[in-house]
C-alpha cells in the first residue's frame, strides 16, 4: 500500500513539467490554431535559461525567482517568433505556419548550442528542499511533493485567467470563433501575440521547474515533443483541464508501466491515446471540431489540367538530362540524384495525401519506413530476393495504410492529424523496442541490391525507372476519376456526400495509395543505403515530408517533387557548414515569409501577374 | 397515383429543443412544391433530414413506397434525389463544367477509375446539363471566381446531373438579381413540366413562391401550420400572423401578384 | 553580356583547379570523418580535438609515407541514411582513402555494411555495438575502442568478487542498453552461477522516469545494481536514486559512468563508491597518458575526455597502418590493420585478425567526489585483449570470411 501511494505521488510529480508545457501548447493551438512545433524548444529554452539564472542568483528566493524569469524570458522569446516568423504568415494556407515553427526548431538548436555549449548541465537542487519525507514507510522526494502542490495552483491561476477575466473571455472567444472576436472590436493580433506570450511561458515554466528533476540538453526539444501531443490529443485540443488530467493519466500510468511492464514503457503511451480517442474521439474533454474549419482555407488552388505538348516536352528533355547524369557527372551526384529521386517520391505521396486528399497527416514516415522495414525483414529472415522484397515493401506499407488510414479517417483536421502521428510513433516505438525482431536502434544491415543492380549507376537507372514512375503515375491519378473524387471530397464533402460520392472510403482509398508509394520509396531507400533503422520511420522523418510539401506548395500538383529536390539539394550543400541548423532555419523561415504559397505556387502566381497584365481582370 | 415523396411524422430535437416537430407531408409527381417559412422555423433541417445529412429523431421519409430514413445523402442521391444547398456548395478547385462532371461519373459509378482522363469523361452531357442552366459560357472557369447567382445554378446543373425525379432546392435563388430569380425558377418550372420531375424547394421571396409553386407550406417553429394552394396559404390566418413582421412585404408581394 | 563571359571564365578557372588540385607529389592522405557533430556534440568535439591534435604530431613528424595526412569531417545529422551518402561522396568524390567515425552504433553498422558493399576500408572508431565485428563483422571493417562486451566483462570480473548475490539491472530500451545487460549477464553468469537478477529496468532512451525506476528497483530489493544508463538519463537517476537512498549499503556497477563526458555533468552530485569504467585523465603520473593529457591541455586548455583519447588513437591507428601497407588501397589496407601492432597513450594495442577488434582496454575504478567533481579512485587499466571471448567462440559469431 505504502509503495503504491508512493508511486501514485511519483506519477504526479511527474504531471507537473509535462502539463505545464502541455498547456502551453493546448492554449496556442485553441486561440491561433497553430500547431505550434517549436513548442518542444522553448520548453528547452526554459531549461537552460533558468539554470543560468539559478547560477547567479542565490537561494531559495533565487530558485524560485529564476523560475519564475525564466517562465518570462521564455515568454519573451515566443513573442519574437510570433511577431518576426508567425504575424507575416497568418494569411497563408492552413498549417503552413507549422512549417515555420520547424524553422525556429532549427534556429532555437544551433543558438542553444552556441550559448550554453554542448554539455548537458544538471539542474541544480531545489533549496530547502533536498530531502525526502517517508509517507508510510516509503521515501518521497519533498520536491516531489511541492510540484504536485503547485500544479493545481498552475490549473487554478489559468482557469481564474480564461474563465474571470476580460482577456480570459477574449481568449475563450476566439476559440470558439475567431470572427466574432474580430467583430468584437478586438485586434485579433495582438490577442494572438498575447496568448503566445503565455503558452511559451509556460512551457518555460515547465522547463525550468523540471530542472531539480533533470537538467537541460540539446535533446530535451523533440524528446518532449511526442509527449505534450499526446496529452493535448487526449486531454482534448484547447481544454486545459483536460491537459491536466491527461498528463496526470499519462504520468502516473508510465509510473506503473515502468514497474510491471518495464519493457514496454514506450509504446504504452500511444496505446492509452488511441483507446482513448475510439472512445472519445476529441479527446476527454475536447468538443468536436466544427466542419471545415480545419479544411483547405486562404484561395482554392487552381484547376488542374494534364500538362500540355509543351510541358510534356519539357519534362522529357529533362529526363533525359537526368539520365545522361551519370555520363556527364561525378559519381557522386548519381548517388546525389538517387535521394534525391527517393525522397522526392515520399514527398509526392504524402503531397498527394495532403494536396489532393486534404487529408494532413504528421505520420507518413511510418509507410515510408515501413515499407523499408518490410523489404529488409524479408531479406533478414527469409533471404528473400531483392525483387520479392522490393514487391512486398509498398503491399506492406499499403496494408498499415488500410489499419491507420481506417482508424483515423473517423476524426478530421487536426484530431486526424495528430492520430496519425499518434500511431506512427506506435509503430516506431514497437521497432525500436521489438529488437528481438526488428533489431532495434540497431537496425537492420546487408540489404542491398540483387547483382545486375548493385553497381551506383545500375541502380540510379533503377531508381529513376521506379521513383518518377512512381511520381508520374501519382501525378496521372490526379487527373483521373479517382483524382477528381478526391479534390471533391476535400472542396466540399457536403457537396460530393450529396451526389453519391462516399467521401471517407475515397480518403481511405487515398490514404492507401500514399501509403503504397510511400512503401515503394522506402523500397528503393533501403536497397540504396543497404540498411534501415528506426530513425527512417521518426517524427523527424515525417517532418521533413511536411516541410517539403509545404515548402514547394500545397496547392500545386508539382509542389511536392520540387520542394523535395530543393530542399535535398540545399540541405546536402548547407550542411558543409558548421552552424548549418542555423542557416537552414533561417532559410526555410525566409522562404515561409517571402513565398506563403510555396516554390511553386509563388512562381506560378508572378508569372500569372506578368502574363494578365493588361488584361482585365474580374 | 402514389406520391413520390412521402414523409410521416418527421421530428428533429437538438439537445431538448424541437426544431422539427411532426412533419408530415407528400410531394406528387410532377409537382411544384414550396416549403416556406420564417428564418429558423426549420426548412433546412427538414431538408437534411429528408436526404440524410441529418438524422431524423423520429419520423419517417418515403420515396416511392420505400424507406429512406437513415440512409446516407449519397445513397439517397443514388436513388433519385438531388439537392442544391443554401449556402452553395461547389468544389471550388474545379472548373464549371468540372463540377458537372464529376456527378456524371459519379452516376456513372467510375469513381474509382484510375486509367482514363478525367476532364474529357462526359463531357458534351455536362455541357447540355450548363446550356440547360444557362452556364455553357462560362463552363472553363474556375469555379471559385463565379458570381453567387451563378454558383446557385451550376448547382441546379449538377442536382439534374443524375436525371433525378425529386429535386430539393435551398433557397435556390437567394443572392440573385429579381431578374435572375424569375428566369431560375422558370427554367426550374419548364425542367419539372418536361421532364415529369418533382421539385419540392424552399423560399424567401414570395413574388418567385406564389408565381411558381403549385402547392406552398408553411413551416413555423418547427410545425408545418399550412398546407395547400397559393390561394389558401395567403389566405390562412395563421400563416398572416406569422408573417405579420414581414408582413408589409407579405401583403405588397400579394397584391403585386393579384395586379 | 560581359558577366556572362566572366561567369564561364570563372567556371573555367574552378575546373582547371579542381583538376590541376588532383595531381601532385606531396598530395595529402585523404581520411573520410563522419560523425554526428551536432547531434552528439558532446562526444564528438572532445573527439575532433583529438584527432586534430594527432595529425599536427603526424604532419610534424613528416606524415605518412611522406605525404600529409588529412582528415575530411562530415556531420551525419545523426542519420544512417545520410552518414551513408556522406560515406559515398568522400570515397567518390573527395578522394578519400578510407572511411572513419561514427558515436552511435547504429551508424556504425550503416557504414560498415557499405564498406563491406563498396569495398572501402572503415575503422569503426567509438561505435560499442558487438555485432559490428561479430554477427555482422566484415572484411573492411575495423574496430578500435573496447566493446561493449570487453567493458560489460570488465565489471562483471569486479562483480563477482563480492557477496552479491541478487541483481537489478537498468539499461536503456535499445540495441546497446540490451547488448550491455546480457553482456554483463553472461560474463556474470559465468564467473559466478549462482547470482540472480531479481529485476531488469528498461527506461525509455532520453525519456527516463527516474522516480519510478528508483522505486520499482527499491521493490525488488537487490544486493547490487548494474547501470547502463548514461547521458540525462544517468544524472536523474543518480539523482533520484541519491534522495531516496536506493543506493544506500547496495553495490553498484556503473558502465561507462566514470567517462568524464557522463561523470563530470553530474558535478558533485557523482555517486560516490560505485564500480565504473571511464578514464582517469587527471590521475596519470607518467608515461604515455600522462604525456597525451599534457599534451591535449596545452593545446586546448581543457580537460580530455575518452573521446579525445579515441580520437588520438584512431589518428595513430591508420597512420600506422598505412605506414604498414606502403599504398592506400583497400586491399592493402586491409593487410595493414590485420594484425597491427600501434604504440598508443594507454599502451601497446593490436588490431586482431580474428575479428578485426583492436585490443584497447577501459579503465575500471572506484567513483568518489573531490573537489565538486565526480573521479575515478583505485583504478587500474584492463587490457582489453583479455576479456574477449576465446577464438573458437569468436569464429562462430563472425561469418566466414
Amino acid at each position: 500500500m505504502g509503495l503504491f501511494i508512493a508511486q501514485l505521488l511519483t506519477g504526479l510529480a511527474n504531471a507537473a513539467a509535462l502539463f505545464l508545457v502541455a498547456s502551453g501548447l493546448s492554449l496556442i493551438f485553441g486561440v491561433t490554431r497553430i500547431v505550434n512545433f517549436a513548442h518542444g524548444s522553448f520548453y528547452m529554452l526554459g531549461a537552460f535559461i533558468g539554470y543560468s539564472l539559478m547560477q547567479v542568483l542565490p537561494g531559495a528566493i533565487g530558485f524560485w525567482s529564476s523560475i519564475l524569469l525564466a517562465g518570462l524570458a521564455v515568454g519573451a522569446i515566443g513573442v519574437i517568433v510570433e511577431l518576426l516568423v508567425l504575424r507575416p504568415v497568418y494569411r497563408a494556407p492552413e498549417l503552413f505556419q507549422l512549417v515555420a515553427t520547424f524553422g525556429v526548431i532549427l534556429v532555437i538548436q544551433d543558438l542553444a548550442l552556441m550559448i550554453w555549449g554542448a554539455e548537458d548541465v544538471l539542474g541544480p537542487r531545489a533549496p530547502g528542499l533536498k530531502g525526502i519525507v517517508r509517507i508510510m514507510g516509503e521515501p518521497v522526494p519533498q520536491f516531489d511533493l511541492a510540484l504536485i502542490a503547485i500544479t493545481p495552483f498552475v490549473l487554478f491561476g489559468l482557469w481564474y485567467l480564461i474563465s474571470r477575466t476580460r482577456v480570459g473571455i477574449l481568449v475563450r472567444a476566439a476559440t470558439q470563433d475567431r470572427e466574432m472576436v474580430g467583430a468584437l472590436g478586438v485586434n485579433q493580433s495582438w490577442l494572438f501575440t498575447g496568448v503566445f506570450f503565455l503558452g511559451a511561458a509556460l512551457a518555460g515554466l515547465g522547463g525550468a521547474i523540471q530542472l531539480p528533476k533533470g537538467g537541460a540538453d540539446l535533446l530535451m526539444d523533440f524528446n518532449i515533443l511526442a509527449s505534450i501531443f499526446v496529452v493535448v490529443v487526449i486531454g482534448g485540443m484547447g481544454s486545459l483541464p483536460g491537459a491536466y488530467i491527461a498528463a496526470v493519466l499519462i504520468s502516473v500510468l508510465n509510473v506503473f508501466g515502468v514497474a510491471y511492464i518495464p519493457q514496454s514503457t514506450l509504446v504504452l503511451m500511444f496505446v492509452v491515446m488511441a483507446v482513448v480517442l475510439t472512445v472519445r474521439p476529441y479527446g476527454l474533454l475536447g468538443r468536436e471540431e466544427v466542419a471545415g474549419e480545419h479544411g483547405q482555407v486562404g484561395e482554392p488552388e487552381k484547376p488542374i489540367k494534364p500538362a500540355g505538348n509543351l510541358a510534356r516536352g519539357l519534362v522529357a528533355l529533362l529526363l533525359v538530362l537526368l539520365a545522361c547524369l551519370p555520363f556527364v557527372a561525378e559519381p557522386f551526384f548519381t548517388i546525389l540524384a538517387t535521394d534525391v529521386i527517393v525522397f522526392c517520391l515520399f514527398a509526392a505521396s504524402l503531397h498527394f495525401l495532403l494536396g489532393l486528399g486534404g487529408m494532413v497527416s504528421f505520420g507518413h514516415a511510418a509507410y515510408f519506413g515501413g515499407g523499408a522495414y518490410v523489404a529488409a525483414l524479408l531479406v533478414n529472415y527469409a533471404s528473400a530476393p531483392m525483387e520479392l522484397a522490393f514487391l512486398m515493401a509498398p503491399i506492406g506499407a499499403g496494408l498499415l495504410a488500410v489499419i491507420i488510414g481506417w482508424l483515423c479517417l473517423r476524426l478530421s483536421g487536426v484530431y486526424f492529424a495528430m492520430l496519425t502521428l499518434a500511431l506512427a510513433q506506435l509503430v516506431w516505438s514497437l521497432v525500436f523496442q521489438w529488437d528481438e525482431f526488428t533489431g532495434g536502434d540497431d537496425g537492420l544491415v546487408d540489404i542491398w541490391p540483387a547483382e545486375y543492380l548493385s553497381d551506383t549507376t545500375a541502380y540510379f537507372y533503377f531508381t529513376m525507372v521506379v521513383g518518377i514512375g512512381g511520381i508520374l503515375l501519382l501525378r496521372h491519378m490526379a487527373h483521373t476519376p479517382f483524382g477528381y473524387a478526391l479534390r471533391a471530397s476535400r472542396d466540399s464533402a457536403r457537396q460530393a456526400e450529396a451526389t453519391g460520392i462516399h467521401t471517407k472510403r475515397i480518403q481511405w482509398v487515398a490514404f492507401t495509395i500514399a501509403g503504397v508509394f510511400a512503401g515503394l520509396a522506402g523500397a528503393l531507400f533501403v536497397f540504396s543505403k543497404g540498411s534501415v533503422f528506426p530513425v527512417e520511420l521518426e517524427i523527424a522523418k515525417s517532418f521533413d515530408g511536411l516541410i517539403v510539401v509545404f515548402l514547394g506548395g500545397v496547392k500545386t500538383l508539382s509542389g511536392g517533387v520540387v520542394g523535395a529536390a530543393s530542399l535535398t539539394v540545399l540541405q546536402d550543400f548547407i550542411t558543409r557548414f558548421e552552424y548549418w541548423r542555423l542557416a537552414l532555419g533561417l532559410v526555410i523561415i525566409a522562404v515561409v515569409i517571402v513565398a506563403p504559397r510555396g516554390i511553386v505556387g509563388s512562381i506560378r502566381a508572378i508569372a500569372e501577374q506578368r502574363f494578365s497584365r493588361g488584361e482585365v481582370e474580374r | 397515383m402514389s406520391a413520390v415523396l412521402e414523409v410521416r411524422g418527421l421530428t428533429k430535437s437538438f439537445g431538448g429543443v424541437l426544431a422539427v416537430s411532426n412533419v408530415s407531408f407528400s410531394v406528387a409527381k410532377a409537382e411544384m412544391l414550396a416549403l416556406i417559412g420564417p428564418n429558423g422555423a426549420g426548412k433546412t433541417t427538414c431538408f437534411n433530414m429528408l436526404m440524410g445529412q441529418l438524422p431524423a429523431t423520429a419520423g419517417d421519409v418515403l420515396l416511392h413506397g420505400e424507406v429512406i430514413t437513415g440512409m446516407p445523402p449519397r445513397k439517397v442521391w443514388r436513388r433519385g434525389i438531388g439537392r442544391t444547398f443554401q449556402i452553395t456548395a461547389t468544389y471550388a478547385s474545379m472548373t464549371v463544367v468540372e463540377n458537372v462532371q464529376m456527378a456524371l461519373l459519379s452516376h456513372h459509378k467510375r469513381l474509382f477509375d484510375v486509367r482514363r482522363f478525367a476532364h474529357r469523361a462526359y463531357y458534351d452531357e455536362a455541357m447540355q446539363l450548363l446550356e440547360l442552366v444557362g452556364m455553357q459560357t462560362q463552363s472553363e472557369r474556375a469555379c471559385a471566381v463565379l458570381a453567387y447567382g451563378d454558383l446557385k445554378r451550376l448547382e441546379l446543373a449538377i442536382a439534374l446531373a443524375h436525371d433525378p425525379q425529386l429535386l430539393l432546392m435551398d433557397e435556390p435563388t437567394a443572392g440573385m438579381a429579381p431578374k435572375e430569380r424569375i428566369g431560375l425558377m422558370q427554367l426550374t418550372a419548364d425542367i419539372v413540366e418536361e421532364r415529369q420531375i418533382s421539385a419540392l424547394f424552399t423560399e424567401h421571396d414570395m413574388d418567385v413562391v406564389f408565381s411558381h409553386a403549385h402547392r406552398v407550406m408553411v413551416l413555423n417553429r418547427g410545425e408545418l401550420i399550412a398546407n395547400g394552394s397559393v390561394e389558401d396559404v395567403r389566405s390562412d390566418a395563421q400563416v398572416q400572423e406569422v408573417y405579420l413582421g414581414g408582413g408589409s412585404l407579405f401583403n405588397e408581394v400579394a397584391e403585386g401578384d393579384h395586379a | 553580356m560581359r558577366t556572362t563571359k566572366r561567369w564561364i571564365a570563372a567556371i573555367g578557372a574552378t575546373v582547371l583547379s579542381v583538376v590541376a588540385g588532383s595531381a601532385g607529389a606531396a598530395d595529402p592522405i585523404k581520411i573520410g570523418e563522419i560523425n554526428h557533430y551536432k547531434r552528439m556534440a558532446a562526444f564528438a568535439e572532445p573527439y575532433k580535438k583529438g584527432i586534430e591534435l594527432a595529425l599536427d604530431e603526424v604532419n610534424g613528424a613528416g606524415g605518412v609515407l611522406d605525404r600529409p595526412l588529412e582528415f575530411i569531417f562530415r556531420d551525419d545529422q545523426g542519420k544512417p541514411g545520410e552518414a551513408v551518402k556522406i560515406a559515398e561522396e568522400l570515397m567518390t568524390r573527395e578522394g578519400t582513402v578510407m572511411l572513419t567515425g561514427t558515436i552511435l552504433s547504429n551508424i556504425g553498422l550503416a557504414i560498415s555494411s557499405l564498406a563491406a558493399e563498396k569495398g572501402y576500408v572503415y575503422l569503426a572508431s567509438e561505435p560499442l555495438a558487438d555485432s559490428l565485428v561479430w554477427e555482422k563483422g566484415n572484411k573492411y571493417t575495423f574496430r578500435l575502442r573496447a566493446s561493449t562486451y570487453m567493458q560489460a566483462a570488465m565489471l562483471a570480473e569486479q562483480a563477482s568478487k563480492t557477496d552479491a548475490k541478487t541483481f537489478a539491472t537498468i539499461a536503456p530500451n535499445y540495441a546497446y542498453g540490451k547488448d550491455a545487460v546480457a553482456a554483463f549477464k553472461k560474463a556474470l553468469t559465468a564467473l559466478k552461477p549462482d547470482v540472480e537478477f531479481v529485476t531488469e529496468q528498461w527506461p525509455a532512451l532520453f525519456k527516463i522516469d527516474a522516480g519510478a525506476e528508483v522505486q520499482a528497483i527499491e521493490r525488488a530489493k537487490p544486493d547490487a545494481i548494474y547501470n547502463v544508463t548514461f547521458g540525462g538519463d544517468l544524472a536523474k537517476f543518480v539523482r533520484e536514486g541519491t534522495t531516496r537512498g536506493l543506493f544506500e549499503g547496495r553495490d553498484v556497477y556503473g558502465l561507462l559512468t566514470g567517462e568524464p563526458e557522463y561523470i563530470d555533468p553530474l558535478k558533485d552530485e557523482a555517486p560516490e563508491g560505485w564500480t565504473v569504467t571511464g578514464y582517469p585523465w587527471y590521475d596519470f603520473e607518467d608515461g604515455s597518458n600522462k604525456a597525451f593529457v599534457d599534451a591535449y591541455m596545452a593545446e586546448y586548455d581543457e580537460r580530455p575526455g575518452i573521446g579525445s583519447l579515441v580520437g588520438y588513437m584512431t589518428v595513430q591507428s591508420i597512420a600506422a597502418a598505412i605506414e604498414r601497407a606502403g599504398a592506400t588501397d583497400a586491399d592493402s589496407l586491409i593487410a595493414g590493420f590485420r594484425g597491427l601492432d600501434v604504440d598508443t597513450p594507454v599502451g601497446k594495442i593490436h588490431f586482431r585478425e580474428q575479428d578485426h577488434q583492436a585490443t584497447m582496454g577501459a579503465f575500471v575504478g572506484t567513483t568518489t567526489v573531490k573537489d565538486g567533481a565526480g573521479i575515478m579512485v583505485d583504478w587500474v587499466y584492463k587490457d582489453g585483449a583479455d576479456y574477449l571471448p576465446s577464438d573458437e567462440e569468436v569464429a562462430k559469431l563472425r561469418p566466414a570470411n
